[in-house]
């Protein structure tokens, strides 16, 4: 069957085992429909012979929060990592398939990846800072981009748009290593803002991080959506039903099942997806 | 019944270790002891103010004088030479290595470098006299003379280059990957990455690379000695001969002085001198080396 979190689904037809999930509540309300900026297109990724990421085909909806779950080792990072081509430097990894970027096929030889990475940003599972001031960590990216407009504005609004400001404002030359993780980890997401991408790649970006920091997290997630269009791997369910519109689940490369949060959640199509958010494996 | 017997073992392997430390540690006391014990009759002649300030050096013919300026002057010109030379030839071959050559190519190259570290130094010093000097030097500066201080810091260079690359190389693989990860994400290509994230983040281990590098050639011999000749002489012509520390030492050993004598002592004096400055360039080294470790774990 063909898997995109778009299609409008027949009625469900109940299994015998009907689903109970233990965390969410109530149901989430399927997301108004935007259209796609990003769509994968039977997209397998290799590593020498082995298939890490399967005829995978989804697309991913402007300004939504489209999360992937699945177990360790299902190809999500993998998955994530070709959208905006960082896998390229791992020697013996072989795609087939497309990737295509409003429209364009990102793999494409007349595509620079680099103009590809301005528009699909990436926050990655540990926060990486630059050894450098926060000013500094904020401004990189635009800088060397070439970036005309006002630096010191553009790092402004980048803080405040990663809700960093009040707690940075007084200390931005100081060294961005002294901030705690969380802080670290919203200044990474402020410095791939400051490029102004349309997408921002988001591999585990709470896992190093305590529940205090990674509520501030996702609320800035959930805040992030009404600009941006964020793609969010995850290992934490709960935070996949929290603060995503739609959620794919990923089996051993494969996609299983993707669709509205509120229906994964409460009404999965797939047996295999429901053991999964029912915490029977995984 | 078992563990009396693992316990001994123990300790006689904990005796052995403890054994090979103290080797290196007893050999370096030797050297200062024996530096400093043959030093002081030495300078119980030559005040060491008149040693560290004389301009002239004449140790073997009368009038003597022991002025270790001439000396200083020609290892730190050889030395310095070598390094204007082998630090970007060794940090441009780090970089390629560790950024931009495929793997393949690295695990070919590692060992070569390796290699070329391991040829002695005298064959450079031939390569130095037969070649460098008659077939480079002298075709383009026709005033060279045959032993000259130019010829000697290109060798040296030359020598140190793979220490300089396969130090500069660690210290540029020690930089994260998500460092180099978080700015590729940002959009920037492998030059701006390379200039921008993972050199300054390896600027310690660079430095640090440079001065070990350095303190090989301060104290570089065989090659040295037969590049740049034994003339004591303050000058800054890199095209006429000059005597470092070394290859004073390895003159008044050579030759027949007899022991006692105030020019048999001097070699003492020269060599606390060079063990002094080696000595602290490599302390600076190692602070540099273990800052750096810090900086990442
Ligand atoms: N650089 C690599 N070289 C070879 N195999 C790799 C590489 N990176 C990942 N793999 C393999 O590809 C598969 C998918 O890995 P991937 O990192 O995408 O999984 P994941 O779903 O992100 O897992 P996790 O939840 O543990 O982060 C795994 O079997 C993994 O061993
Ligand atoms: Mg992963």
């Amino acid at each position: 069957m063909k898997l995109t979190g778009l299609e409008v689904r027949p009625p469900m037809t109940r299994t015998a085992d009907s689903v109970r999930t233990s965390f969410v509540v109530e149901p989430k309300p399927v997301p108004e429909r935007t259209p796609s900026v990003i769509s994968i297109d039977r997209l397998s990724v290799l590593y020498g012979t082995h298939v890490a990421v399967k005829e995978v085909s989804m697309e991913i909806a402007e300004r939504r929060v489209t999360a992937i779950i699945g177990p360790s080792g299902c190809g999500k990072s993998t998955l994530l990592r070709s959208i905006n081509r960082m896998n390229d430097f791992i020697a013996g990894i072989g795609f087939q398939g497309a990737i295509r970027f409003r429209g364009r096929d990102i793999r494409d030889p007349g595509y620079d990846p680099i103009d590809l990475r301005r528009s699909v940003g990436m926050v990655f599972q540990k926060p990486n800072p630059f050894p450098k001031s926060i000013y500094r960590n904020v401004a990189w990216g635009a800088a060397i981009n070439g970036y005309r407009g006002d630096l010191t504005q553009l790092v402004e609004d980048a803080l405040k748009k990663a809700a960093l400001w009040e707690e940075v404002k007084d200390k931005l030359s100081q060294s961005a290593l002294a901030l705690s993780g969380g802080q670290q980890q919203r200044l990474c997401i402020a410095r791939a803002i400051a490029l102004q991408p349309e997408v921002l790649l988001m591999d585990e970006p709470c896992s190093a991080l305590d529940p205090i920091a990674t509520a501030r997290i996702e609320d800035l997630i959930d805040k992030l959506k009404a600009q941006y269009t964020v793609v969010l791997v995850t290992h934490n369910m709960q935070q996949a039903g929290r603060v995503s519109d739609y959620t794919a689940f990923m089996y051993m490369g494969e996609l299983i099942e993707m669709d509205a949060t509120g229906r994964i959640f409460t009404n999965p199509q797939v047996r295999k997806t429901q053991d999964y958010i029912t915490g029977r494996f995984g | 019944m078992r563990q009396p017997l693992r316990k001994a073992r123990e300790g006689l392997i904990y005796g052995v270790l403890l054994g090979c430390a103290l080797v290196s540690v007893v050999t370096m006391l030797g050297i200062i002891t024996v530096l400093v014990s043959e030093s002081v009759p030495f300078f119980r002649e030559v005040s060491v103010w008149s040693y560290l300030t004389g301009t002239r050096w004449s140790a073997l013919l009368e009038p003597r004088t022991f002025g270790v300026l001439p000396l200083l002057a020609g290892t730190v010109q050889v030395a310095c030479g070598a390094l204007a030379l082998a630090v970007p030839v060794g940090l441009g071959a780090a970089i390629y290595l560790s950024e931009y050559a495929s793997p393949r190519l690295r695990t070919l190259t590692k060992p070569i470098l390796e290699i070329l570290a391991g040829v002695p130094t005298v064959v450079y010093g031939y390569f130095a006299l037969t070649f460098i000097t008659p077939d480079i030097l002298q075709r383009i500066f026709p005033a060279a003379e045959v032993f000259n201080a130019a010829s000697a810091a290109i060798v040296v260079g030359i020598m140190i280059v793979p220490t300089i690359a396969s130090l500069c190389d660690d210290a540029l693989r020690a930089v994260p990957r998500s460092l180099r990860e978080g700015a590729y994400a940002l959009a920037a290509n492998r030059l701006e990455v390379t200039a921008r994230v993972v050199l300054p983040g390896a600027f310690s281990g660079v430095v640090a690379a440079v001065l070990l590098a350095l303190a090989r050639a301060l104290g570089e011999t065989m090659a040295v000695t037969l590049a740049a000749g034994m003339t004591p002489k303050l000058t800054l012509n890199p095209l006429t001969s000059v005597q470092t520390l070394t290859s004073y030492i390895v003159q008044v050993s050579l030759g027949d002085t007899p022991h006692g004598t105030i020019e048999y002592q001097s070699i003492f004096a020269v060599a606390l001198t060079l063990f002094l400055i080696t000595l602290t360039i490599n302390v600076i080294a190692q602070r540099m080396i273990r800052r750096f470790r810090e900086e990442y774990d």
